[in-house]
């Protein structure tokens, strides 16, 4: 669509507090669908270093210990605030693709369409609730926990 | 629905003029145009203050052949408020008592014609169908997106109008009936809603996938090949395969993404998401022959 000048925000973003039920769900979709393809790439190379391990290579940790490679990576990770944080995120991105992709398929079989909207909420709240719960398991042994 | 007359239809036509006039009849006849203009505006100004109520309209302007209007800009009018007036309602007090170069489309008034389709607070919306009373103020007024603008609220809707034909909106049955062609009424009752499209674009302008690709069918061509699909009076093998065919190509049924933005906005509630995702079954089931 080649338009010769500037139509102002109709087309932007900006408008976002315009989107319907239905619009968002397909944004959130689209993202969080990218973001487990992201987060697959991460974890295949986070349990790379497995291999090494397997050889039987040894690294000294930040206590002086020698630990294999694998084990030395994941403890580190583990340790971090912002990894646990980002778990939960994770989950969070997960949970939501799986129920809304399951709305999506039901969209596809022509089951429940005059409630489409209502469905995506109903899966923005079970994603909450499924999240919220998740959290002391997340967290456990780390911060206040 | 917009079922007030307008009072004043005063305007003046300053245009198109016969040619042979002398240059002082013309000038005499502009000068009358002016003055008849300056006092429906007066007329416009006391009815403004008599109004309980008025409504203030924020409207999209520009005009590629007028100097001061290439650049696109927002007009605002103040409108005196009636019982049950449209947004198009407002939109003529406003060309009638402020400015006649304001342009926009408009013909039954009564959701019929298909022709008011804008954008109006952020929406698309027919505006003889959309009450003022339901819009938040200012009523912001703008083209149709993602069509180019002829003209202040005017769009192109030649791209539309051929997305629309593409789907050989017509029976194609080569033999002459010999008798009535009847219907089921369960038949009837299955592409009743389909039948119901006005033609005025605010479903294509709505879909985002439409937006970024030009040669998607679009929501409200798809719905029209399905009205024609799934009718049992045109029920030759070919004709069905012919028209899968046409839904079921690169740009076809499988661009859509079920965002339900076209279902939202339809000002003639077809369940149009509904009728994509059925065609899509079909085109599937007509492929996959398995059993
Ligand atoms: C039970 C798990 C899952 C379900 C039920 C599911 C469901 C779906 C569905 C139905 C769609 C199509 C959306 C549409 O019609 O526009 C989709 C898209 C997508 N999914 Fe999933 N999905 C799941 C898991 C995953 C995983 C694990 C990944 C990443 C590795 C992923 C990545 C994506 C991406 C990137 C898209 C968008 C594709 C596009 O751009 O069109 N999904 N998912
Ligand atoms: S399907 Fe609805 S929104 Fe689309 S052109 Fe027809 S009447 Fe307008
Ligand atoms: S003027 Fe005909 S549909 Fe609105």
């Amino acid at each position: 669509m080649s338009q010769s000048y500037n139509r102002g925000l109709v087309e932007d973003f900006g408008r976002w507090k315009e989107f319907s039920a239905g619009m968002w769900a397909w944004i959130f979709h689209k993202f969080t669908g990218w973001v487990l393809v992201g987060y697959l790439f991460t974890h295949i190379a986070v349990l790379s270093t497995a291999i090494p391990a397997q050889q039987g290579e040894m690294v000294t940790n930040s206590a002086g210990e020698q630990v294999d490679v694998y084990t030395n990576t994941l403890t580190l990770l583990e340790s971090t605030f912002v990894v646990r944080l980002l778990e939960v995120g994770l989950l969070a991105v997960a949970v939501f693709h799986i129920l809304n992709g399951i709305r999506l398929l039901l969209v596809d079989l022509g089951i429940g369409l005059e409630s489409q909207d209502k469905t995506f909420y109903a899966s923005l709240v079970l994603t909450g609730a499924i999240v919220i719960a998740s959290v002391p398991t997340f967290m456990a042994g780390i911060g206040g926990a | 629905m917009s079922t007030q007359v307008p009072e004043t239809e005063t305007e003046a036509e300053t245009e198109a003029e016969p040619a042979g006039e002398s240059h002082q009849e013309r000038r005499m006849a502009d000068k009358a145009a002016r003055r008849e203009y300056r006092e429906s505006e007066k007329k416009a100004e006391a009815e403004l203050r008599a109004a309980e109520e008025s409504v203030h309209l924020k409207v999209f302007r520009y005009d590629p052949e007028v100097e001061d209007k290439q650049e696109p800009r927002f007009d605002d009018f103040y409108v005196p408020y009636t019982k049950g007036m449209t947004v198009l309602d407002a939109l003529m007090y406003a060309r009638d008592h402020y400015d006649s170069s304001l342009t926009f489309r408009h013909s039954c008034r009564q959701a019929v014609c298909g022709s008011d389709a804008m954008f109006v607070n952020g929406r698309q919306r027919l505006c003889c169908k959309t009450q003022l009373s339901e819009m938040a103020e200012p009523v912001r007024i703008e083209p149709l997106p993602h069509q180019d603008v002829v003209k202040d609220l005017v769009v192109d809707m030649e791209h539309f109008y051929d997305q629309m034909h593409a789907v050989e909106p017509y029976f194609q049955s080569e033999d002459v009936p010999t008798e009535e062609q009847r219907q089921s009424r369960e038949n009837r009752e299955k592409i009743k809603m389909s039948t119901r499209c006005i033609w005025c674009g605010a479903c294509m302008s709505s879909c985002n996938i439409a937006a970024g690709d030009n040669e998607y069918l679009g929501p409200a061509a798809i719905n029209k090949a399905y009205r024609f699909y799934m009718d049992e009076r045109e029920d030759e093998e070919e004709l069905k395969e012919h028209r899968l065919r046409i839904l079921e190509q690169e740009h076809g049924v499988w661009r859509c993404q079920t965002q339900f933005s076209c279902t939202e906005v339809c000002p003639k509630d077809i369940p149009l998401t509904e009728h994509i995702q059925e065609l899509k079954r079909e085109a599937v089931k007509n492929n996959l022959k398995f059993w």
